[in-house]
Parts: C-alpha cells; sequence; structure tokens
C-alpha cells in the first residue's frame, strides 16, 4: 500500500487538526489533493484506499467524492497540465482557438496526454478570471490574457524545465 | 468618492501585511466591538446598513444573522463560513479582495462571528485561487499571533479559531447547504430546507454562510455606522458594489463604484465601451445565471430592485457583455454546457434536463435544428424552473436561456430555417 512521507503526513494530521474530534472526514478533498501531489499526479485505488485508512472512513466514502470532483485526476497525468478555461467570458474572447492552437503544437486532444507524459491538457468551467480572459491554469499559477505567442512560450519553458532537472 | 473595500488594494504589489493594515485603521472596527457592543447590538446595526449578500441572493445580511440561535441555551459550537468558492462565471470580484486585501476579510469574519457568537470559523476558498492561499494562510497566523484569534481574544473572554479549507471548485458550492455537505467531505449536492443552516448547518450546528464581499464590508459599517454605508450608495441597497466586465470591451475589469450605478456608465465609462468593430448585443448583469439585459436596458440602474425590475438580477454585479459578432445559440450552449457539467445530479430534473437543453442548442448552432427544438427549450424553462429542482442551479441556468428565447429569438429561428449557423 502506498503511504505518504513522514512530511506530508505532518501536513495531513495538522490539516485533519482543523476539525472537532470526530469529523476527521472534513480533510478528505484538501489530504486528496496531497495525495494528488505525492503519487505521481494522479488517484490509484491504492491511494485513495491508502487516504480512507488514514482517515478511518470506508473507501467508498473516498471513491464517491474522488469521482465528484473534477480537480481529482482518476488516471495518469502529465507532468505538466493546460487546463483552459472555456466557459462564457473566455469564450466570448477566443478560449476555442487557445486549445486549438494547444491541439495542433501537441497533438493532443482535450482529456489525453502526450505519448511522452509531458503534457496534458483539459479544458476547465470558469476559474474566476473572467476579466483576463482567455486565461488557463498551470500547475499553481494562472497564465492570463492568452496569446498563441503565450503558448509557445510556456511549451519552451516547459521543455528547458523538463530538461533541467532530469 | 469613497472605495472603502478597495481602498488599501493594489493588485501590483503584495497586499498590507497586518502591521500595515494596522496603520491604514485596520482592525479598529474589531477592536471597538469587543470593547463595547453587543452581540445583538451588531446584528442590529448590519440590519439597519442593509447591506445585503453579495454572493447573488441578495438577502439582508443582518437579518439573517439574527436567525441563529443565542444565548445559552443555544446548541455549543456554532460556526462563521466565508464563501470563496467563486465560481459564477463573468465573476471574478472575490479574487480582487481576497489577494488583495486579505485582512479586512478576516476582520469582517471575526467580527461576524462575534455577532452570532461562533467559535470556529472557515474560509472556504476554491483550490484554484492558490495565491490567494497563500495569502490567507498568512495573514490568519499574523492574526492568530496579534491576539485577534484564539483564546480570549483582546482580553474580551470570547474564543475563536480560524482555518483555511481549500477542498474543491465546484459551482454547486454557491449553494450553500451543498457547500456545508462539502466541507463535511462529502458530495456537493443541497441538503432540504429546512432546517436552514442558521439552525442546523455544518455537523448539524447553527451555521452562518456569507460572501467574502458582504463580510469585507462589515468593519467599515462598524467603523462608520449604518447610514454612512447607506449613503454610499445611489439607492435603497446599502454600500459600495464591486462591479466587473467582461467580454468584448475595451477595458475588462473590476471597480468598486456606488451601488446603483447604471449599465451604461459600467460600459462605456469604467469598461472603456466595445471594441473596435464590436457592438453591444446583451449582457448578463451579474454571472451567468441571470436573464439577458439589451440595448433598451442600458440606463438601469445596477442594484437587486432596479434590475429586478427588468426582468433580470443584479447577481454577483459582474457583466458579460455579448458583442454583436457572437452567436446567441453558441454563446447560450457553451454556458449550458458549463451548468450541465456543474450539475451535482442529485436531482432528476435538473440532472437529465441540462444535459438535453446542452444538446438541443449544439444541434441548433450546427444546423442540424428543427422548428420544434425551440418549444422543447421553452418546455425546460418550466420544467426546470423555481420549485421543480432540489436547488438554484437549473432554474438559474434557465435565466439566460428564457431571455435569450425572448430577445433573440431570430437568431435560433434563422439557424433552424437556413440549417446553419449564420455568424461562422
Amino acid at each position: 500500500m502506498p503511504a505518504f512521507s513522514q512530511e506530508k503526513l505532518l501536513k495531513a494530521k495538522e490539516i485533519i487538526s482543523h476539525y472537532p474530534e470526530g469529523m476527521q472526514k472534513s480533510a478528505l478533498l484538501m489530504i486528496l489533493h496531497l495525495a494528488q501531489e505525492e503519487f505521481g499526479g494522479w488517484l490509484d485505488v491504492p491511494v485513495m484506499d491508502y487516504v480512507a485508512e488514514l482517515l478511518q472512513i470506508e473507501p467508498i466514502e473516498v471513491y464517491e467524492v474522488a469521482t465528484f470532483y473534477s480537480m481529482y485526476n482518476l488516471k495518469p497525468i502529465g507532468r505538466y497540465i493546460f487546463e483552459v478555461c472555456q466557459t462564457g467570458p473566455c469564450m466570448l474572447r477566443g478560449s476555442d482557438h487557445i486549445v486549438a492552437y494547444i491541439e495542433e503544437k501537441l497533438g493532443i486532444k482535450p482529456g489525453q496526454t502526450t505519448i511522452d507524459g509531458m503534457f496534458s491538457l483539459k479544458t476547465v468551467e470558469c476559474l474566476g478570471a473572467c476579466g483576463y480572459a482567455p486565461m488557463m491554469q498551470f500547475g499553481k499559477t494562472y497564465r492570463e490574457h492568452l496569446t498563441r505567442e503565450k503558448i509557445d512560450l510556456i511549451i519552451e519553458e516547459c521543455r528547458q524545465n523538463a530538461e533541467a532537472n532530469n | 468618492m469613497d472605495r472603502p473595500l478597495t481602498k488599501n488594494i493594489n493588485l501590483d504589489r503584495p497586499p498590507l501585511s497586518l502591521k500595515e493594515y494596522e496603520k491604514a485603521g485596520g482592525y479598529a472596527a474589531l477592536r471597538k466591538v469587543l470593547k463595547g457592543m453587543s452581540p445583538k447590538e451588531i446584528q442590529k446595526l448590519v440590519q439597519d446598513s442593509n447591506l445585503k449578500g453579495r454572493g447573488g441572493a441578495g438577502f439582508n445580511t443582518g437579518t439573517k444573522w439574527s436567525f441563529v440561535p443565542m444565548g445559552n441555551d443555544a446548541p455549543k459550537t456554532k460556526y462563521l463560513i466565508v464563501n470563496a468558492d467563486e465560481m459564477e462565471p463573468g465573476t471574478f470580484k472575490d479574487r480582487v479582495l481576497l489577494e488583495g486585501d486579505p485582512h479586512q476579510l478576516i476582520e469582517g469574519m471575526i467580527i461576524a462571528a462575534y455577532a452570532i457568537q461562533a467559535d470556529i470559523s472557515y474560509v472556504f476558498l476554491r483550490w484554484a485561487y492558490r495565491k490567494a492561499a497563500l495569502l490567507i494562510r498568512k495573514s490568519i497566523e499574523e492574526a492568530y499571533e496579534a491576539g485577534y484569534l484564539g483564546k480570549n481574544i483582546l482580553g474580551s473572554g470570547w474564543n475563536l479559531d480560524m482555518h483555511l479549507h481549500t477542498g474543491v471548485g465546484r459551482y454547486m458550492c454557491g449553494e450553500e447547504t451543498a457547500l456545508l455537505n462539502a466541507l463535511e467531505g462529502k458530495r456537493a449536492t443541497p441538503r432540504a430546507k429546512p432546517p436552514f443552516p442558521q439552525v442546523s448547518g455544518l455537523f448539524g450546528k447553527p451555521t452562518i454562510v456569507n460572501n467574502v464581499e458582504t463580510l469585507c464590508c462589515v468593519p467599515h459599517i462598524v467603523n462608520n455606522g449604518a447610514d454612512w454605508f447607506k449613503g454610499l450608495s445611489y439607492t435603497d441597497d446599502g454600500g459600495t458594489k464591486l462591479y466587473g466586465v467582461s467580454g468584448k470591451v475595451n477595458k475588462p475589469g473590476c471597480w468598486e463604484l456606488p451601488m446603483g450605478v447604471t449599465l451604461r456608465e459600467l460600459i462605456e465609462e469604467h469598461a472603456g465601451g466595445m471594441m473596435d468593430g464590436y457592438k453591444f448585443k446583451g449582457a448578463l448583469p451579474g454571472g451567468a445565471s441571470t436573464d439577458f439585459m439589451t440595448i433598451a436596458h442600458m440606463d438601469t440602474k445596477m442594484d437587486f430592485k432596479s434590475v429586478a425590475e427588468v426582468g433580470s438580477r443584479l447577481g454577483t454585479g459582474t457583466v458579460i457583455v455579448m458583442d454583436d459578432k457572437t452567436c446567441p445559440v453558441g454563446f447560450v450552449h457553451n454556458l449550458q454546457h458549463f451548468f450541465a457539467q456543474e450539475s451535482c445530479g442529485w436531482c432528476t430534473p435538473c440532472r437529465e434536463g441540462l444535459p438535453w437543453v446542452e444538446k438541443i442548442l449544439l444541434s441548433i448552432e450546427k444546423g442540424e435544428g428543427k422548428p420544434e427544438d425551440i418549444d422543447v427549450l421553452e418546455m425546460h424553462g418550466e420544467l426546470l424552473g423555481p420549485g421543480n429542482t432540489f436547488c438554484a442551479l437549473a432554474p438559474g441556468a434557465m435565466e439566460p436561456l428564457q431571455s435569450a428565447l425572448k430577445y433573440f429569438r431570430e437568431d435560433f429561428e434563422k439557424h433552424i430555417h437556413d440549417k446553419r449557423c449564420p455568424y461562422s
């Protein structure tokens, strides 16, 4: 069974302490994020079972939550994830063109990952940055006022990062 | 012009630290409250200020607080939650407050918690707001160190804990009972009401859920009084409002303005008018779940009552402008895709109806629509309307659709008649 590193385990315990005794299930969603970070960006069944054990809840309670919220990845995902907002205000400012350009550059459709495991493309719903459209979430940052040129730069940035870290 | 909520905000630099915030007059309201105001007095003050919920429902905030059981007989452990799960399409105002002045929110939360005598408060923040998460976490720590949180706050004998909860991002959390389920580590599905959360909310205990902007108003009301707050507004609704404009305008953005500025002023003055080559066709005044307003409504005051009078809702006060080169059918299809995705699946009309609407709109957009499709869409407006679903998601989804059928009907008919989208 997978297990958290000591550091992540401490973090998980701190999160659990934010809720009244016996209400540790409240920490589930945050701990699933920790798990995603720790175990390769997605939630495999053994990982969810581990989280269930950690929180002393039934595995089904974890599965039903993990399958409900779109930020949890239930299959392997690329190292860099482009989560492009496609909702109304972004659509008005050309998010369709941005998605099409990324598809063309990377040769993948939304929901897919490049063969080398480097990039994934997701279309997502409103990210609350409508005044800076079109935009996407990229890792822990927002990338706003997207253009083709900006996409080129971001892809280049990822490739250089990956090379530097390999 | 007074801009109390954004006076400390400059998004080009980090927000004020606790010390800087104090220097700018911050936490004076909390001191004032703890020195000599009773919880009931604060409830009354906020009620009198006519502060209405900025999350979209527009209910009087002080009145909402007054439903919480008070006194020694009240259930033990009460909760105050700020809903920072901003996800109404078109809405990007709370993010400005969260990233721009986190201590203002925290001070508002502490005062609100005191007004209902809460023991624990949570910032329910959408996961995607990573920058805000870091800032809020740091600010909560600072507030603990300064004695504004924790045990015996400022010697008052009152205790309050505050935590950041960054679980989800799901539109359903705009419905406060669904938010409570999410905060309990469950799927964000709505609960039956009554009982209302004020009586039986988080873990079955009395709970208040307020929007970010709502709570940010509270310290200013305490400092300056209810009349001052009412005086900020051009209309009966108290205060300023964070308005926003998105779409094909020259300067999309978010501004704090007196409640009740007109739609025209927002679009032409603050958003710099339409981009070259584009004309205004319609606008959703307060997010995707509001009815379209048209050129005929340009001089409507943007407050709860005036917008309702022209058949829409102020909602979150963040306007999405639709231009003349955007296909209304395609645009409404995009919005219905959003609502269908975000439906929690709890009740049948919403779970089954929204994907059906989305499908029909797509077929019309692709030139495959039939004349009777318009009747089917209109039928959904009723089937998914108020009273027929468990919560307000589906009725909200029907607002842009029904109003598009009313104002832009020719566009729908032309698609069906010509068997193609005239805009492509």
